[in-house]
């Protein structure tokens, strides 16, 4: 399996090769351009590691980045680039996760956890003070604790 | 006030068994998210340049089990699978078609005169536009169809051990 | 044969943590004091075993002795000795011998200091850090051996990936081991505390310096890795909310939790089960991460080499040790029995509330990174969680914590009054206000969260300022008074002072660069230029440059802003000899309101250049709150209060009179 290692490091540093690529087609409006940064930081970029397709140099993530500009410009809503890429290359193209049946402990955990934890916090904070009576001390304990006594009497 | 107590280890015994069952997994392998819907709408130019060389319409045919596979002259892998495509495209009631992925026609001609042509067909992709269309990341891919619904996908070259899953998926198809 | 000694060492060390973990456990549970005194002659013989074993591995680095197979693997003989020595543990087998070495150092600490310690309970915590130990010295001679030879000797090393070859990358790993290691002494503490039943102010006492030390080490760690990534990969990126990124994350969060947590049962005796669970966590979360890089089972830049029989191996280690915690903590937590009490407006609650969102937080982070595996695991689903979901959620935590934070710190303990808590805050307030106004003037057309988290930070700055203030009687005495309160300020306060703050400015930076950042690329003839923000930059010249290993192109940059400044800047690219592989080394101009990052490169066309240029605003002040943080510990670990001495062991009276 440590043949592995090189393929990996490979794939890391596709990200630096040499040829910089450069986006020729960017798109001119600015408004648009900054629509289409806005959803290709969410496409996963397939053939690296954790990257999102604007950060990678890989071929598959400028042909993306390209799709991406075209469709903006041919008039397509955000939803329906996104279900262009989703229907190619399936939820796992997303970096941020759909609210779906699956992916529901993902975005309601955080809400479920805050308020559980919050209501355990809210009750031992506000506990009342608890009378018990204190367990008898061993004999042991007793004879420390009189000698402890007559030496703070001196 | 004992099952607060117990959660943590109940939390981490759930972990555990993810990962337990995650060590047999791969995480680089991805599932297409093609499989039992149709192949994409395509007309990909032959390598002589001169006509249309692969098509959908290409892949529907009844009487046979398509085989599609994206490859390229500058695709080291795609050179170790070539035995396995050979057998594949000589398999009695399988059609075998290859798309060349982004590749000067010049070369991938030159890449098959050298290995030999197990292709019944070829189309070529110069853009890799028709690749995303299939959710190809990368060559090789091969994609097993039937009457035009893609049924089955892999990813990277055929090795020769792996050559009985895909035998299997073509027996069943035809079925 | 110094590899052969080296491995015999290590098989003596591990001779050595079977004893240490076995004697002093039973001698706590005999009361023999005999066999509890066996602990410290093998902490510290385990220590330096473990020592010589790493000392002869880093000698066949620095020889170059490629029939050690990791050496062959990982090094070259051109590279330069600093990364040859760095090399030692950039790797699967040489990271665990420096696991191992630290284990066994913050072991031999504990038994140093801890002369105060009560016997049993010295010992007991002993036993724990060597069976954890145990586990991994059987791992690296069962799986991974360090100071295997290979048959056949290779004239050359396969040389180190040429990104681990930069000093900060080289200290990365060292910190952010010492990090993890140190949780492990908590841990021990920890079951420690819940074999005995009990735990007293005294206990948390010990665990405070401990995992004050631990998170200082994680947060340079896990700082350098930001850094090193900042000015090496090429467009500026400083985290990615990577797996293994998420993996030294969330001990992080969880020992800021404990720390805190730590202080409530010091102060008030309560709060102790929920602490004894983050000391446990917090180290689990450390050798998950261990779990993460060396199994295979995610994806990650960070991946050592994958493996999943060592992945089994580690995955049974972890059942056996957080299980077994976990277990223990199950049957053994309600022996643990509440003291004091606290108004719900005080400072221990403010601590408590700190802990939930902290702790939530490393929630999100644990399950955003492990629902990919668990989705494919449990449901043969794949699913991806990238930065978008972390930055959202973890983002949206951070608004409440970081208030509480600003509050918190004004509340007095036990019972803090809330009607002077408004008058006193409603200065900053009203400036943090503004402060968001203002942003928000400033980059109108832009997103309202960031906004809103400017405002937030701001406020916290303010707030970690004003509460000094009072504490010096600012402005209602003499300023001399006033500095001279601040000097006699204990270093502790000191401490808390300055780590909020650091987080505060480590936060505004934060917000800035990530929010406002702005991204220009250009494909250039020599003597064209671009602009980006306020400068513009003009490639004047490409030359070829050569390094000790390596071969670069290097770009002459002058860069000049509209208020007047101007520099000349070199990005490179460099190819190494070693590899095919090339790095960016990318040209970093750095001020305060924001850095000029410019990478120059190939094009697929000759005679052409492309350039890329990022501006990053108040990028520095993440590098700066973050230092600022960590001398806060530093503070806060040399003051006296909470040095590892003895809590007066012997003197009885002391304790009883100890009124809270």
């Amino acid at each position: 399996m440590r043949f592995l290692l090189l393929p990996i490091i490979y794939l890391a540093l596709s990200l630096n090769v040499a040829a910089i690529g450069v986006d020729k087609n960017r798109l001119s409006d600015p408004a648009q351009e900054s629509r289409a940064q806005q959803i290709m930081k969410q496409l996963r970029c397939l053939v690296c590691q954790n990257q999102s397709i604007v950060e990678s140099d890989a071929g598959l993530a400028v042909d993306l980045r390209a799709i991406v500009r075209e469709q903006i410009k041919a008039g397509q809503t955000d939803k329906q680039i996104i279900t262009f890429m989703t229907s190619r290359y399936g939820d796992w193209v997303l970096l941020k996760p759909p609210f779906k049946a699956a992916t529901a402990i993902l975005w309601l955990g955080p809400l479920f956890l805050l308020l559980i934890g919050g209501f355990f916090v809210f009750r031992y904070v506000r506990q009342k003070p608890s009378i018990s009576t204190p367990e008898p001390l061993s004999p042991d304990e007793e004879k420390r604790l009189k000698h402890i006594l007559r030496d703070s009497e001196k | 006030m004992l099952f607060k107590r117990f959660l943590p280890l109940f939390i981490f015994a759930g972990i555990f068994v993810a990962f337990a069952v995650g060590l047999t997994l791969n995480p680089r392998e991805i599932p297409s998210a093609l499989i039992n819907k149709a192949a994409p709408e395509f007309s990909l130019p032959s390598l002589e340049g001169d006509s249309i060389g692969l098509s959908s319409a290409d892949l529907q045919d009844p009487d046979h089990i398509i085989v599609v596979n994206f490859f390229a002259s500058w695709c080291g892998p795609c050179r170790i699978e070539h035995p396995a495509l050979e057998a594949l495209g000589q398999t009695d009631g399988v059609k075998l078609f290859g798309i060349a992925y982004k590749d000067r026609p010049a070369h991938s001609l030159s890449f098959l005169k050298s290995l030999g042509n197990p292709y019944a067909k070829i189309g070529t992709d110069l853009k890799g536009r028709n690749a995303i269309d299939w959710g190809v990341t990368g060559t090789p891919e091969t994609f097993i169809l039937k009457d035009g619904i893609i049924r089955y996908q892999h990813i990277g070259p055929i090795h020769a051990v792996q050559m009985d899953k895909i035998q299997t998926v073509i027996k069943e198809l035809q079925q | 044969m110094i590899a052969e000694l080296g491995h015999y060492m290590l098989v003596l060390a591990l001779g050595l943590a079977i004893l240490q973990a076995i004697f002093p456990m039973i001698g706590a549970y005999r009361q023999d004091g005999r066999m509890m005194m066996i602990g410290q002659p093998a902490a510290y013989g385990q220590f330096l075993f473990s020592l010589a074993a790493f000392a002869a591995l880093t000698y066949s680095y620095i020889v170059s002795d490629f029939s050690v197979a990791v050496v062959a693997r990982n090094s070259h003989s051109l590279k330069p000795m600093l990364y040859k020595i760095s090399g030692v543990w950039g790797n699967h087998e040489g990271s665990l011998l420096f696991w191992v070495v630290f284990l066994a150092l913050f072991g031999a600490l504990v038994a140093y200091f801890g002369r105060g310690l009560p016997k049993s309970l010295r010992a007991r915590v002993l036993s724990i850090q060597a069976m954890v130990g145990v586990g991994f010295y059987l791992f690296m001679l069962i799986t991974s051996n360090p100071f295997e030879r290979l048959p056949n000797v290779p004239f050359e090393g396969n040389g180190l990936n040429p990104l681990l070859q930069d000093p900060g990358l080289a200290f990365h790993p060292p910190f952010l081991y010492l990090g993890y290691v140190g949780l492990s002494v908590v841990f021990s503490f920890a079951i420690a505390a819940l074999i005995e039943g009990k735990v007293d102010p005294a206990w948390a006492r010990w665990v405070r310096p401990w995992t004050l030390l631990a998170w200082v080490f994680l947060t340079i760690g896990i700082v350098l890795g930001s850094w090193w990534a900042y000015y090496e990969l090429g467009w500026g990126g400083w985290w990615g909310w990577d797996p293994v990124e998420n993996a030294s994350f969330m001990p992080w969060l969880v020992a800021t939790a404990l720390l805190h947590s730590a202080i409530v049962v010091e102060k008030r005796d309560t709060l102790k089960s929920w602490t004894i669970l983050l000391a446990i966590i917090a180290f689990s979360f450390s050798l998950l991460g261990t779990f993460i890089v060396r199994s295979g089972i995610i994806t990650s830049v960070h991946a050592f080499a994958t493996d999943p029989e060592r992945g089994m191996f580690i995955l049974l280690f972890l059942a056996l040790v957080i299980g077994g915690s976990f277990l223990l903590f199950a049957l053994r937590a309600d022996k643990l029995r509440a003291g004091g009490l606290f108004a719900p407006v005080s400072r221990e609650s403010g601590l408590v509330i700190n802990n939930l969102f902290l702790s939530v937080a490393a929630a999100v982070v644990l399950y955003g990174t492990l629902h990919p595996l668990l989705s494919d695991a449990l449901f043969g689903v794949k699913s991806s969680v990238g930065a978008p979901f972390f930055n959202l959620v973890f983002g949206l935590l951070m608004i409440p914590l970081v208030l509480v934070m600003g509050l918190g710190v004004h509340l007095k303990w036990k019972r803090a009054p809330l009607k002077g808590l408004g008058r006193k805050l409603k200065a900053i307030t009203a400036l943090s206000l503004l402060a968001g106004l203002m942003t928000l003037y400033v980059t109108y057309g832009g997103e309202i969260m960031p906004v809103v988290w400017m405002g937030v930070g701001v406020w916290l700055l303010l707030s970690m300022f004003q509460e000094l203030g009072s504490r010096i009687k600012l402005f209602q005495v003499p300023f001399k008074n006033s500095m001279s309160r601040l000097m006699r300020q204990p270093r502790s306060s000191w401490g808390m002072s300055l780590g909020h703050l650091g987080f505060a400015v480590g936060l505004i930076g934060i917000v800035a660069t990530s929010s406002w950042n702005l991204e220009q690329q250009k494909v250039m003839n020599i003597g064209e230029s671009m602009t980006i923000g306020d400068y513009q930059l003009t490639l004047d010249d490409v030359v070829a440059v050569a390094g000790p290993n390596y071969s670069a192109v290097r770009g002459i940059v002058s860069v000049t802003s509209t208020d007047g400044n101007s520099f000349i800047a070199r990005p490179e690219s460099r190819t190494y000899i070693s590899s095919p592989m090339t790095t960016t080394e990318g040209a970093v101009e750095t001020t305060m309101s924001g850095d000029l990052f410019i990478v120059v490169g190939d094009t697929q066309t000759s005679g052409r250049w492309a350039m890329r240029v990022y501006y990053k605003p108040m990028q520095v002040w993440l590098w700066i709150g973050s230092t600022i943080m960590v001398l806060g510990g530093i503070f806060s670990l040399s003051d006296r209060r909470y040095r590892i001495g003895s809590p007066q062991g012997k003197k009885k009276t002391r304790s009883v009179a100890h009124a809270v």
